[in-house]
């Protein structure tokens, strides 16, 4: 959001992707109607844009999209005539429920997983989030099987290294 | 349209946010409000024909610090609810203080006077018109600063329209304060007080309904 806040057209659009998904199932799982979310999510993209000089790059930029996705949300309900139920404080839901929590943590993946080597990379992404055996990534990669379990293992130690630098 | 034309399209032509960007649309909206409310005042009502000989009373820039530290909270407290993810912080309690100081000042002045006096210290000339005044003073700085605020974010739209009403009005004082011939802090404690709260209540109405986006 920095970067599009310069005029980087491309970061922008980027992010705008990446929280596509998000929006989508914050308001799929509030309304249950996907023609009404995919509405909504267009109106809060647009809004997001209208109104992107309002992010302050000092504050974390889930809670100024959450803030914009909620006002949405209640000002679609305010105009179904329907009351808003949910709380007004669920400040976190829009990133930590089941199904965005997942697709947040993804983003965290491929962010750490673009820090490491192709190779390595590459071969983590095989066993561990496609789930293939050690002997099928082996075979696939033209490597032997103790190498890419070295070269796993060693990938995972250095993601836990930099996972624990950013939260440091 | 699909979503992704959509962002194709939002991201197509991106044009940088200027520094402060917030700060500026409030500012440009609310520059134009009190250019109208101090063009409305010279028409209407006229500078204080004492202006000179008044400028070199403390009274006279009490009454325009009063107004000046009122606006200046209320920008910052307005800068703030104009994004979706501030509530305003402690600002909201901070723009109470300049009233705190001046009721203070009103009521040593009050007792200190003697008991004949005082009314005439609370009620001076005008009492009948000055908060009427300055909520008309105030009208066009109000609309310039709702005028940036629907350029802007706020999900707060209750507080957010009172701090605007509050900002506004404490313009139109700023404004006012160049006709008033006034000069009793009780009198300033009490009238110019409810023509800035008159303002801010009508700012809490009007964000309800004006406001939303």
């Amino acid at each position: 959001m920095v970067r599009s806040q310069g005029g980087d057209g491309a970061a922008y659009g980027e992010l705008l992707r990446r929280l596509n998904g998000h929006l989508r199932a914050y308001y799929l799982r509030r309304l249950g109607t996907p023609a009404d979310a995919e509405d909504l999510l267009q109106e809060t993209l647009i809004a997001m844009h209208a109104r992107r000089a309002t992010y302050d790059p000092s504050r974390p930029f889930t809670a100024w999209v959450h803030a914009i996705a909620r006002h949405k949300l209640i000002d679609h309900y305010r105009r179904s005539r329907r009351r808003a139920e949910q709380p007004l404080d669920d400040a976190d839901v829009l990133f930590s429920s089941q199904a965005s929590g997942a697709a947040e943590a993804q983003l965290d993946v491929e962010r750490l997983l673009g820090q490491l080597p192709e190779r390595t990379r590459r071969l983590i992404r095989a066993v561990k989030i496609e789930g293939l055996s050690t002997a099928e990534a082996a075979a696939r990669h033209g490597m032997s099987e103790s190498a890419v379990k070295v070269s796993v293992h060693r990938g995972l130690k250095s993601l836990g290294t930099r996972v624990g630098e950013e939260e440091a | 349209m699909k979503t992704d034309d959509l962002i194709a399209a939002l991201s197509a032509d991106l044009a940088p946010v200027p520094r402060r960007a917030v700060g500026r649309t409030l500012a440009i909206g609310l520059a134009a409000g009190v250019t109208i409310s101090g063009a409305l005042m010279l028409m209407w009502l006229g500078l204080r024909p004492d202006l000179m000989p008044a400028m070199a009373t403390g009274m006279f820039w009490m009454k325009l610090a009063y107004a000046l530290s009122i606006a200046a909270l209320g920008f910052v407290l307005v800068d703030r609810l104009a994004r979706p993810d501030d509530d305003g912080g402690a600002w909201r309690w901070l723009i109470f203080a300049p009233l705190a100081v001046m009721i203070a000042m009103g009521l040593y002045r009050y007792f200190s006077a003697p008991e004949t006096a005082r009314m005439a210290l609370v009620m001076g000339d005008s009492w009948r018109v000055c908060a009427r005044n300055i909520l008309l003073l105030a009208a066009p700085a109000l609309v310039g600063a709702f005028w940036s605020l629907r350029a802007l974010a706020p999900t707060r739209l209750a507080l957010a329209g009172a701090a605007a009403g509050t900002l506004a009005g404490a313009a139109g004082t700023f404004v006012y304060a160049f006709h008033c011939t006034e000069s009793a802090a009780p009198f300033v404690a009490v009238w110019y007080t409810l023509g800035i709260g008159a303002v801010s209540l009508l700012g809490a109405l009007l964000g309800r309904l004006l406001l939303r986006w």
